[in-house]
This record gives structure tokens, sequence and C-alpha cells, in this order.
């Protein structure tokens, strides 16, 4: 940086950190730049951000990144070591590794982020009506989230995705069922401290409706961890999307998929254990990150002294 | 050690905190001594006067630096003594009574065991002897049926009971000195001038030095016999008990000036107003 | 002066009856009450898919007399609310039915595969929580320092890593290239009925029966599963040890201990830790029940015959008698261990009594 630069960033560094913040704004701006301060220092959250984005770079660039079709079957070329014409070696069928390993970002990234979409709004929503609005309908929306969360989500994913028939799509769908839960009853905890404040008194008083109150009133307030639950549970949601995939019940062949690339790749284990190592360091990648980043938000959003 | 030599003595104490503005310092350089007197800190919320009980003890929160000349507790300079060395110290030779029973007590632990430990800790006794001796400070911090007290659990206990045990806590293994961080601000008024009571007849009849941390100004000057008053991390007045009334430096004549009498005529309470030269200026009447 | 501000105020006289028994029936009924939901559900879910569990006895090509007999013999030409109640009868009394991909009674199999998956369990929770605590603990009173940053990154790997890829991993290196552990299975195949069944788990069985190779065999086939799960288990008990800890070091108490001069080691052992026994009790509970889930993999990976591999298989074929014996016993896993984690709680924390 230029000292001119330097100083004419100075003030606004000031004004960020000036202790009797003098508007809204000011104070709105100066808790987001500390907290901004605090995700940049600390580097393993920094790390998660930058992984996150190689991979979705890498999942968006496939075609140009992949050095062939991650379909093209060569059978003469099967099962061979990694070299210059195959990075990674080919797999039984005679494909690239490498390849499929590129356009398997694409589904992982796929699956992971249609089940945040999914299961984010849905959950908060449950969550945060059921706490608001209490008696019987909480009763009966806690009733079904205890008997989903009665099962560990890996089965409960099973047993939807056995229900529907193994395919990507239903597997997206059997994984987004057996999470709401856990989204819906971190709402409803928040609301339950949220709901009983002075100012959701005041806003009821001043007469507005239910719906308005839980959409503009509660939701936000409880956006917080709801974002940094879902983020972690995206990490859970790779590994659970590459154990069905292991399974024989995620993406289908012959989609590339890490889960299922493990799966035939265990029958070859002895010979050819490199076939195994690289799809799950892939899902190690992409989990580790979405970890070390729902970490840091978390930070980020409740500082702890 | 002679009946008037000083028990403590610390000498250009700093206490500082990182933030991420930069070190902000707690306590700039006091000095002061204790003897077989009770001697009363009194400071607002930020002046300092909590840190500076840690700071003897090096019980200072996590992040937190502090340097001093010297803090002699009679002949042991503390500030050179190791985290070890300092084990030998706490609660043998210094102790600390804590604001709060209600978080300063071990919610897990019987009463009792928990003044026993204090006192196994420093002494070689039995479990029963220790417990002898438990029972024997409970009945003399004034508890009725100190046998059956002392198998409660903290939250069986009300608030002046709860400090009355924190007292025999810290007194068990007879200390020289004892640190009382604001030790009735958590308790009902009916029960403070108990507790105080208490903690002044043992103080006295085992010559024991007492160091008073409080904010309340009226509480110290009637209890304790000195009164240095802190002030943005220094002492800005030091005078006895008696001759508060006489004090020079504006912001205790604002203290004074603030407290609400009966006796007085004002229509409006008068509200101290700050001068920053308090800050940093040097101090009139500096020892 | 002092007498009433001395005592904490009076019990008021209470019945006869022992505090416990009123939660206690409140609890089994809340229990019941999830348990048939559950098994609604599950039936329900069931009878409503498009899965026909006729064809998956008598065969795709069977004709029509065939189809209608074996439809009656499984009761399935009733209407649905009594088909559930004759299921409910007969789980009441242990009758489970037939599965279909093993032809036993499926109470007979549950007998053989529940305590494989007990056994593994078990020496996997041991190995979490001796290695998770001690190390949750010394991340949390080293705070900041190396330790604590290698723990809370041991932690985020396990969390982070695909156990059933860590398996296959660990085979490769520790079974086939070093040949320190067994290969999958519970036991080399020349010891598979050695020793008679006892607790049907093997390691117990085979200490019972005083046969040494058989155990050290049992042993040399559980580690490397037993590793995996555990190393799954320590990754959250630490992170939550560690998260109590430094919950608790920030609490007054532990000042006074410290005032009082006891040692380092008192403190975090003697003060600090006593009062994480009992949420940490809670943790282990939730992991032990969170093996599950992870047993499900490692048991396909090392081809165990146990719980896991079996509600998969079942759960893959649409075996319903299977599923829903399996079901409920999933159900009655974590619902127990809630009720454990409760009682536990009101045990050990003299603040609930």
């Amino acid at each position: 940086m230029t000292v001119q630069s330097f100083e004419r960033s100075a003030p606004l560094r000031s004004w960020l950190l000036a202790e009797a913040p003098e508007s809204g704004f000011q104070a709105w701006s100066q808790s987001f730049y500390l907290a901004w301060l605090r995700l940049a220092g600390n580097p393993l959250a920094v790390l998660g951000v930058i992984v996150l984005l190689a991979v979705g770079l890498v999942a968006l660039m496939a075609p140009w990144i992949a050095t062939h079709s991650p379909f093209e079957q060569v059978l003469a070329e099967r099962l061979q070591r990694p070299s210059a014409a195959h990075w990674l070696g080919t797999d039984e069928l005679g494909r690239d590794v490498f390849s499929r390993i590129v356009y398997g970002a694409r589904t992982t990234l796929y699956i992971v982020g249609l089940v945040a979409v999914i299961v984010g709004p849905i959950g908060l929503c449950i969550g945060a009506t059921a706490g608001y609005l209490g008696g019987w309908v909480e009763a009966l929306l806690m009733r079904i989230t205890d008997i989903f969360l009665s099962f560990p989500s890996l089965i409960l994913a099973l047993a939807f995705v056995s229900a529907l028939g193994p395919s990507l799509d239903n597997a997206i769908i059997a994984i987004a069922l057996s999470s709401w839960p856990g989204i819906a009853r971190l709402a409803r905890a928040e609301t339950l401290t949220i709901r009983s404040s002075d100012y959701v008194d005041a806003v009821r008083v001043m007469g507005a409706s239910t719906p308005r109150i839980i959409f503009k009133h509660v939701m936000p307030m409880c956006l917080p961890s709801v974002v940094v639950r879902v983020t972690l549970s995206m990490a859970s949601v790779a590994l659970t999307a590459a154990g069905l995939g292991f399974l024989g019940l995620g993406a289908q062949p012959p989609t590339p998929e890490w889960g299922a690339m493990l799966s035939t790749a265990r029958q070859y284990l002895l010979e050819h254990w490199y076939l195994a190592a690289m799809p799950g360091l892939a899902i190690l990648t992409v989990s580790l990150a979405f970890n070390l980043f729902g970490d840091g938000l978390r930070d980020m959003l409740n500082p702890r002294s | 050690m002679t009946p008037n030599s000083p028990i403590l003595t610390v000498e250009d104490l700093r206490v500082g905190f990182p933030t991420p503005r930069g070190t902000v310092e707690a306590v700039r350089g006091i000095s002061f001594a204790i003897g077989r007197n009770k001697v009363g800190i009194v400071g607002e919320s930020g002046s300092g006067k909590s840190m500076t009980g840690r700071a003897i003890l090096k019980l200072l929160p996590g992040g937190a630096t502090s340097a001093v000349k010297s803090m002699k507790l009679g002949d042991t300079d503390l500030a050179e003594l190791s985290e070890n060395e300092m084990l030998g110290i706490r609660g043998k030779r210094i102790s600390m009574i804590l604001q709060d029973p209600k978080y300063s007590l071990n919610p897990v632990m019987r009463v009792g065991h928990q003044i026993a430990e204090a006192f196994r800790v420093h002494h070689r006794a039995s479990k029963a002897e220790a417990e002898e001796r438990a029972l024997e400070m409970l009945a003399a911090v004034r508890i009725r049926e100190p046998r059956r007290v002392f198998s409660l659990y903290p939250h069986e206990v009300s608030g002046g009971m709860g400090q009355r045990i924190m007292i025999a806590m810290m007194l068990i293994p007879e200390p020289e000195l004892i640190i009382a961080d604001e030790p009735t601000s958590a308790l009902d008024v009916t029960v403070r001038l108990q507790v105080l009571a208490i903690l002044d007849d043992l103080v006295s009849t085992r010559g024991i030095g007492l160091m008073f941390i409080s904010h309340d100004l009226n509480l110290v000057s009637s209890f304790c016999d000195e009164v240095l008053i802190m002030y943005a991390g220094r002492i800005v007045e030091r005078c006895p008990a008696a001759e508060l009334h006489q004090a020079k430096h504006p912001y205790t004549r604002g203290l004074l000036a603030s407290l609400p009498r009966l006796e007085d005529g004002h229509k409006r309470l008068r509200v101290l107003e700050r001068d920053p030269s308090w800050r940093d200026e040097p101090i009139p009447a500096e020892a | 002066m002092s007498s009433l501000t001395d005592l904490a105020p009076p019990r008021p006289v209470r019945s006869r009856r022992p505090r416990w028994v009123l939660p206690a029936l409140r609890g089994s009924f809340s229990i019941a009450l999830t348990l048939l939901g559950l098994l609604a559900l599950t039936f329900f879910i069931g009878r409503v898919l498009p899965f026909d569990p006729i064809a998956a006895v008598v065969g795709e090509k069977a004709d029509a007399s065939v189809y209608e007999t074996v439809r009656a013999k499984l009761g399935l030409d009733q209407p649905l609310y009594v088909q559930f109640g004759l299921f409910l009868r007969d789980m009441l009394s242990g009758n489970f039915g037939r599965a279909i991909f093993t032809g036993n009674a499926v109470a007979d199999d549950l007998r053989h595969v529940i305590p494989a998956t007990v056994e593994l369990a078990t020496v996997a929770i041991i190995i979490g929580c001796g290695f998770g605590i001690p190390l949750g603990v010394a991340a949390a009173v080293y705070r900041g320092r190396p330790i604590d940053h290698a723990v809370r990154l041991l932690s985020l790997v396990g969390h982070s890593v695909p156990i059933f890829w860590l398996g296959l991993m660990g085979l490769i290196i520790f079974y086939a290239w070093l040949g320190w552990v067994g290969g999958s299975g519970r036991v080399d195949i020349f010891y598979l009925d050695a020793v008679p069944r006892r607790t049907g788990m093997l390691l117990v069985d085979s200490l019972l029966a005083g046969d040494w190779d058989v155990f050290v065999s049992a042993f040399r086939h559980i580690i490397l599963p037993a590793l995996l799960l555990g190393y799954s288990s320590m990754a959250y008990i630490s992170r939550m040890t560690r998260s109590f800890m430094l919950d608790q070091l920030g609490q007054e108490y532990v000042t006074t201990a410290r005032v009082k001069g006891l040692s380092r080691r008192r403190v975090v052992w003697g003060h600090a830790f006593r009062n994480v026994l009992v949420q940490l009790a809670t943790i282990v509970a939730i992991s032990y029940g969170g093996l599950l889930e992870g047993a499900v993999l490692t048991e396909t990976v090392f081809a165990w015959p146990g719980f896991g591999q079996y509600l998969t298989t079942a759960l893959m074929i649409g075996d319903m008698n299977a599923v829903l014996a399996c079901t409920l016993i999933v159900g009655l896993v974590f619902i127990c261990l809630n009720l454990i984690t409760d009682l536990l709680y009101r045990f050990l924390d003299p603040r609930t009594r």
C-alpha cells in the first residue's frame, strides 16, 4: 500500500473504531467491521472460505479443468496407475479418475447447496412458528421433530431413499427430510428466549399481527444461529451424501459421485489403493472446509472473550 | 514482625489489558501499605480497584499483564515468586473474599468440605481433624447448627450465610492479610452490617490486615481505618477514615458532596462533574 | 437476630410418595407415546410404499391364487388399522415375524446382530472417552497453546472425515501392508463357532471360555473398526469437554479455589471437572447413540455382522418385518439413552434434587 492510500484509509479506520458511535449506521458498521476482524483473524476459518471458493470454482469450471470426459470408457486402459496421461489413473471402466473427481465436485455441491436452501428456511419457519405460538402447535411440531431426531440422520436418510428409490434427487429429498428437525429445534430454542423480550411485547402492543411479528422480529433474531448451524450441517450433509453414494443409494452411475467411486474402488482395494484414496480426500476436504468456515462464522457472530 | 510494621507494601503497581484498540492500563502506578489495620480502597467501576487485589495474588485474568517495582509481604517480594511459590502464599498468607457466594462457592461440593479443603491444603491434617476445624470456624462466624450447615450445598444457604462461609473458608488457614473484594455488595442491606461485624471481629482479634475494596464510600469510611480513593487507575486521595470530610482532591470532594443526606436542604441531588485533568495531572498530595 | 436470615426456608411436609415417582410416570408415558408415534409412522409409510412385500416372497411370476394365499397369510387383506393392531399385538409378545432375506425369525436374527454391534460400540466409546475427555480438558486448560490447536484440529478432522473411507485406508495400511490387525469379520474363519455363545460378544465369551487364541483373534479384528468409531466419538467428546471446561474455568468458584492455594491439577480436576461430569454424561450417552450411525457404514466396510448392516440390508430390500423391528430397537435405544441421561442428571447434580 502506498503512503497516500494508507493515509486515506486512516480516517475510515478511526471512524470504525471510534468509542462512541454517533448514528445507527455507524454502530451497525462498527459491529460488522469488528466481526469481520474476528473472522479475518481466524486463519483456519479463512482457509475454509478459500477452500470452499476453490471447490466452487472447480465445480463451475469443470469442463475446462478436467482433462477427459468423466463418462468416456476406454476398457483397454482400465485400472492404470497415475501417469502423465491420466493424472490420477483410471478406474475399472477405463474412465479418467481425475476428471471424475472434478465433475464429482458438481454433484456434491449440488446436493449440499440444494439441501441447505431447502432445510434452512423451512426449519427456521417451523421452529420459529412453533416457538412463538406455543400451545398444541408447538407440542405437535416438537413431537414430530422428536420422532425424526430419535434416529441418526444417516439411517433416516437411508430409510427415505430406500422408500423413494435410489436417485440423486431422492437422495437430496431424503437428506433434507432428515436434516430439517435439527434446524427447527434450534430455531424454536432461540425463539423461546426471544418471545418474552420486551421489544416483542412492545410490537405486539402496537398492534402487529402474529405473522408479522414472527417474520419481521422473531426470525431475524434467530438468523445468526441458524446460519451457523446450517453451514456446519452442510459438512455432515456432504458426508451423508457420500455415505449414501457408498451404499449405492445416491447418484446413480454413470454420474460421477465421490461416495459411489469409493464403493467401486473397494473391490480393487488391494492392488489399486489409489482409486480409494482420492475420492475420500475430496470428501474430507469439502467437509473440513465447511466445518472450518462454520466454526469461524460462529466465532464471528457470537464472540466469546 | 513488630506490631506496627506493614504487612504488605506495594510500590508502583501497573496492570494492563490488550484490546483491539491497543493496551488499556487499568492500574497506572499505585503505591500503598497495609498494616494490622483495615484499609479501604474506594473507586467506581473501571477505577482499577479489583484488579489491584487480583494483581497482588497474581490471579489476573488471562491476557492481562502486570508490572511492579516491589510487592513485599513481610520480607518476601511477591513479584519475584514463581507460580509454584505463589501456591504457598495464596490462602496461607494472603486470602481473598469474593463478592457473590452464589457464584464463588463450588456448587457441587458441600460447603463444609470446601472449608476443610482450605485447611488441608496448607496444614498436614487428617480428614476428621480438618472437619473439626471447619466446624470451629463455622461457629466462629456465628453460624448456628454448624454440623447441619456443614453438609449443605451452596444453593441451599442464604446470601448472608454463604458469605460467612466464605469468610470461614478464607480465615481457616490463618493468613496475615485478607483482601475483601466487594464482600457485601451482593448482600441485602440488612445483612451487610452483620457480616461486616463478624469480619471486623475476626480480623481484629487475630491481628490480620484487611484490604477492603468497595464502591461504597459511606460503608468504607465507617468500617475502615484508612481510605484510599482510586480514579482511572491511580490513587488520588489517601487519608484516615475519620478525616475523610477534610479530603482535598476534587474527585473525593465531588463524591462526598453527591452522597444524599437526610439533613440536606438541597432540592436537587448534586451530580459529580468529571474534570479530564484528574486522569493524568500529577496528584497534589502524593506520598 | 440472625435466626431469620440464617436458615434457608424450611421444606413443606410432603406425602410419603418418593419424589421420583411422578416424573418417572410422566416420563414413561411420554416414551410410550413417542414410541407409538414412531411405530405408526414407520408402519403406515411401509404400507403406503410402492414396494410390494408379497412379490418379494412369491416372486414376480407367481399366479393369482398363490399371490392371494400369501396375501391372506401375511394379513395384508385386512384394513390398515386392523393390520396395525395385529402388528402391535405381535410386537408386544416378541414376535417380529420372519425376515425375508435371511429366512429366520427376526427375533433370532436380532439376537445375533445386536450383541455384535454393542460390543463394537462399547469398545469404541471406551476409546472415545479415554482419549476424548483428557484431551478436551487439556485443550481447555492450555487454551490458545499448541495442544489446544492440536486437539481442535484432531477433533475437526474427526468430524469431517468420511468414516468408511478411513476404514478402507485403515484396512490397506494396517491389514494389507503391515499385517498388524485382522481383516474383515469379527474373527478368523476357523474360530467362527469355537467358543460357546453366552453373551454374543466374542471378547467376553472367549474370556469366559478361557480360550486365549480366540480372544486374540477377536481383538485383532475389533480393534481397527473400534478405533475408527472411537475416533469419531472422540472428536465430539473432546470438543464438548473443552467447551464445558472453558465455561467452568471462567467461573468465580475456580478463582476461589485458586485463592485457597490449590494446585492447578486440583483446581481443574477436583473442582472444574466435577461440575462438568453431569453434562459430560449426557454427551457420552448421545455419542453412544451416534455410534449407531457410524456403525452402519463401518460394518459395511469391515463386513461386521452387526445391527447396522442388518438394518441397511433390510431397508434396501424393503423387508418390512425386519425394518419395523429394527425401528423399534433404534427408537428404544435412543429413548432409553435419553432416560438414562435424565436420571444421571438428577442423580449427579445436587441442584436438581
